[in-house]
């Protein structure tokens, strides 16, 4: 497998949220508008990018009996880095994000490659794993963000897009999408539409080897 | 009194980690296909959390809060800092002693609920319920109250979730819906639910 494999595979076939549901709790809360969901992405494509490398540097030295709390404590340490430079040149984004920087620790996505790529793979093809995956959940995190901001406030980066009947405009606010529960519906949603679309591909002639959707072949082990 | 009381129901129902704080979705969703399952999960949930919330209070309150080294001389040092990396280990490490104390004394119960015990080290909510825990500064009753709390809600929304889905087998769900996708839509109509609980006061 080349690198650009590496890099496209996990954007939508192999997809962490919305094919192996990994890393869900961070997406689903911070979502409710673009800017403190840019920097969480970006949090924790820095945070997967620093773990894949080291443990994939490391993946000859660490004991494999307790290679899971080594793992762990080389991402809480990069989360560290973040967590502190975040207070230090966004003090009031870090406030907004609260607790979901320290917990880009239990993330599924960062654990799970960690231990399903790095500790097999060389650090350039971990580090272009952890770059794919890494904007694979960033692209879904700000989609969700986006269509949560825009509809339920009317704005993106705090831009008026949709003027609001409040400001004299024509678009009342969804209030609904600034809850918890908005961001099932359009994750559940996505993944419908994932799935309906894979469901067509798969009907076409050019792809007939998978033979299962992988949404299905996943949730049965996904954890 | 009504104090403890008041943070155990507001961390069950008004802060459900689950549903309104949207913490340890992995495992929820996974582990709720049969409510048998969620009912060990539940307990295994709430177990956990009364456990490491004040153990990790402790530490927090004793070591790494500033100043809390003060009787050492070192009145300025602020190892606050330090917090991610201790309460995942105290977590890894207490659910580790958990499991082989329950192999040792109750074989049953470890062979119940054994299985669950290393799915909730990397669970969000653990580490969130404690890392909340310190961003409210309760005190060591008080973190024993919310860990209750959390872990019962938690336990709560699960196995909620479970008895739906077992239900939904019998539904006519359309194709590319079925299994993850539904299973979201609910989670939300339940999230619904519970955002219904806000503003009342215990």
């Amino acid at each position: 497998m080349n690198y650009r494999q590496y890099l496209t595979r996990p954007l939508l076939d192999e997809n962490p949220i919305t094919v192996q549901v990994l890393g869900l709790c961070s997406a689903l809360a911070v979502s409710r508008s673009l800017r403190p969901a840019l920097i969480m992405a970006a949090s924790v494509f820095c945070v997967l990018v620093f773990s894949n490398l080291a443990v994939s540097l490391l993946r000859g030295v660490l004991p494999r009996s307790i290679r899971l709390i080594l793992e762990v404590t080389i991402i809480a340490s990069a989360v560290i880095v973040v967590d502190e430079t975040l207070k230090a040149y966004a003090p009031d984004i870090s406030q907004v994000l609260s607790v979901f920087v320290g917990l880009i620790i239990t993330n599924c996505i960062v654990l799970g490659r960690a231990e399903a790529f790095a500790m097999r793979h060389g650090p350039l093809e971990s580090v272009a794993d952890a770059v794919g995956n890494g904007a694979a959940y960033a692209g879904i995190l700000l989609l969700v963000a986006a269509i949560r901001e825009t509809l339920g406030s009317g704005t993106l980066l705090e831009l008026p897009i949709l003027p609001t009947t409040a400001s004299g405009g024509w678009y009342p606010p969804n209030e609904m999408m600034l809850y918890a529960p908005s961001a099932f519906f359009i994750i559940g949603l996505l993944i419908w539409g994932v799935a309906a679309w894979r469901h067509k591909a798969n009907r076409s002639p050019h792809s007939e080897l998978e033979t299962q959707p992988a949404h299905l072949k996943y949730q049965e082990t996904a954890g | 009194m009504s104090e403890l009381a008041n943070i155990v129901l507001r961390a069950m129902f008004l802060e459900n980690l689950a549903l309104v704080f949207l913490l340890g979705m992995c495992t929820y969703i996974a582990v709720s296909k049969r409510v048998a399952t969620a009912i060990g999960l539940g307990i295994a949930v709430i177990v956990v959390q009364l456990i490491t919330v004040p153990v990790n209070n402790l530490i927090y309150q004793h070591i790494l809060a500033p100043g809390a080294l003060a009787w050492a001389g070192l009145d300025t040092l602020d190892l606050s800092y330090l917090k991610f990396v201790t309460f995942i280990g105290v977590i890894a490490a207490l659910v580790q002693m958990l499991e082989v104390a329950m192999a040792r004394f109750t074989p049953v119960l470890h062979q119940t609920l054994g299985i669950y015990l290393p799915l909730l080290t990397v669970n969000c909510a653990i580490l969130g319920a404690s890392l909340l825990m310190v961003q409210r500064s309760y005190d060591f009753t008080g973190s024993l109250a919310y860990g209750l709390g959390v872990g019962l809600g938690w336990a709560l929304a699960v196995v909620l979730f479970a008895a739906i889905r077992e239900r939904m087998r019998y539904s006519d769900v359309p194709v590319g819906l079925q299994g993850l996708g539904i299973a979201f839509i609910v989670t939300g109509l339940l999230a619904f639910g519970f955002a219904g609980l806000t503003g009342i006061e215990f």
